[in-house]
């Protein structure tokens, strides 16, 4: 009988494995293959024999049109990071203190505005922020005069900010939310001020939030091109801009691989931090 | 304490303000009988008639449904049977699955998009649909592991091994027992898989070649032209109804909540 049992339980063991089946032949042809033909664009050009290996494509990052695109698209990304988790920090600490009930109450009002388009959103965005749009008009009420929002540096981080905060909310609450409220009460029993407490033992406990938050804001805006051609006019020129242009219109995939690669490089280090502290294990039945 | 707590609003409120400031701007817009943005020209229902005679915006509207649904279908089951195989491996295996799920969630959706166009044309598969639902379904799987792998952690070996004793198939204890505790993170993964390919613009740019539209290209191209006001109309009908499904799915669940509680 308890052999029979054990041989059971070594039998669903294999068999479930294999259930890993289709996600990791899928992962491997959509993902996978799909990189490594990147790179194989990236470092090759296309000459009158042939492809042949290249490196050129690598170094159109030294031309100063699209280094001036990727040190802007740097420049943006990273003050709409750190916008974002001056904003979202506060919202979660104080959602996490209310007990607002359930979570998925939280996360839908975060996911709710998804519900409506993201280009009819940041669209939007171009009616409030407009020359005639809807601040100037309060503006001249007051009698002041029409500030020029729209087509600046300034409105795609506000974009930016815009669409991807709810991406810096959610995984901070999700680290608060599993603070033990006796770790927190103990520190006041100690003697730790509101204040101490939280530099001494909440700020440290949300740092993995905080982290993967930021990898969530920072990846998307620094290769966005949706959110600069829509608030950034046609002046301003990110690298995703660049990027897209070489696919879409162009037609040298050649080069917006490799400008791709170089891009890839600042996500491999985002990744890279995540996975430091992601050590989670999955076990269960 | 008390000034505190007024402050605590004021900030809340002032966060959803900005975040629901630009779905008010286009819930207006879509009563405006002016067809430019610009200025408003009256209240009217007009575009709420008209949509439903348009044939480009009906089709890219089932377009983005069906992709939608079927994206989050197959990501479902491809996600969670990875998640069920993925607690019987050993550490390295499965942290080279969890690696391979992180790769879509952090990559650039552009790098992305751009790398599934590549494949595609390099096996002569034409842009399009399938494309495009492939292209989903891809950075859906991730959203699944993501919502059951929590649940999965929760399960409790014990009890599965002890309906195995009692009699059980493996099948039949693994649908009688573990299931039930996976299925809330199996209905959120295919709901955020369900809204994730609804918002999704950048995959779908790379991939539906010239013949399809989803609601978003068809938005992005009519940016430089200007939005036809029927959009406007859609996109509040579509966001008033998930709002009031969310509203009664919220309401049910109170209700169940305070009874388990009496």
């Amino acid at each position: 009988m308890r052999e029979r049992f054990k041989r059971k339980m070594q039998t669903s063991g294999v068999f479930r494995q294999l259930l890993a089946g289709p996600y990791i032949v899928w992962m491997v042809a959509f993902i996978v293959i799909p990189l490594l033909l990147i790179a194989y664009y990236g470092f090759t050009v296309k000459t009158d024999d042939g492809l042949r290996f290249s490196l050129s494509n690598l170094t159109l990052i030294a031309n100063p049109i699209n280094l001036k695109a990727l040190g802007l698209s740097l420049e943006l990304s990273l003050i709409s990071t750190i916008i974002c988790l001056i904003l979202a920090y506060p919202i979660a600490l104080m959602l996490r203190n209310r007990n607002v009930g359930s979570d998925s109450f939280v996360i839908m009002i975060f996911m709710l505005p998804m519900w409506m388009n993201f280009l009819l959103r940041t669209i939007a965005w171009q009616n409030i922020l407009e020359k005639t749009g809807v601040i100037n008009s309060l503006l001249s009420v007051f009698g002041i005069k029409p500030l020029n929002l729209i087509n600046t540096s300034g409105a795609i981080v506000f974009g930016m900010v815009y669409n991807f905060l709810p991406f810096m909310i959610l995984p901070i609450y999700n680290v608060l939310v599993k603070i033990d409220q006796n770790v927190i009460n103990a520190a006041r029993d100690l003697g730790a001020n509101a204040f101490q407490t939280f530099i001494k033992v909440i700020l440290p406990l949300s740092v993995p939030g905080m982290i993967s938050g930021i990898t969530m804001v920072f990846v998307p805006s620094l290769t966005t091109f949706v959110i600069s051609s829509i608030l950034g006019g046609s002046k301003i020129v990110l690298i995703g801009n660049v990027i897209e242009q070489q696919f879409k219109f162009l037609g040298n995939w050649n080069a917006g691989s490799g400008l791709s690669l170089v891009l890839m490089i600042f996500i491999l280090i985002s990744m890279a931090l995540v996975s430091i502290y992601d050590k989670d294990d999955v076990k269960g039945f | 304490m008390k000034t505190r707590r007024i402050l605590e609003n004021i900030y809340i409120g002032l966060v959803m303000v900005f975040l629901y400031a630009p779905i008010l701007v286009l819930v207006v817009l879509s009563f405006n009988a002016s067809k430019s943005r610009a200025k408003w020209g009256g209240f009217t229902l007009k575009w709420y008639g008209e949509l439903f005679q348009n044939r480009e915006i009906m089709s890219a509207l089932s377009n983005t449904l069906l992709i939608a649904l079927l994206s989050a279908l197959f990501a479902t089951v491809i996600g969670t049977l990875a998640v069920i195989a993925m607690s019987r491996m050993k550490k390295v295996p499965k942290t080279i699955l969890t690696t391979l799920s992180n790769i879509p969630m952090l990559n650039a959706e552009i790098v992305t998009g751009v790398s599934l166009m590549l494949v595609f044309v390099a096996v002569n598969m034409k842009l399009g649909f399938n494309a495009v639902l492939i292209g989903h379904i891809t950075f859906n799987i991730p959203y699944v592991v993501l919502s059951v792998l929590p649940k999965m952690k929760q399960t409790n070996s014990s009890v599965y091994e002890a309906a195995l004793d009692l009699g059980a198939t493996p099948v039949k204890a693994f649908c009688k027992v573990v299931l039930p505790d996976l299925m809330p993170g199996i209905v959120s993964g295919f709901i955020l898989s369900f809204t994730m390919s609804m918002d999704d613009f950048v995959i779908t740019h790379f991939t539906r070649g010239a013949e399809i539209h989803t609601l978003s290209t068809k938005i992005y191209a009519e940016t430089r032209k200007g939005i036809k006001p029927e959009m406007y109309a859609l996109s509040t009908l579509l966001f008033v109804s998930v709002l009031v499904l969310l509203i009664i799915v919220n309401k049910r669940n109170m209700a169940e909540a305070k009874k388990r509680k009496n």
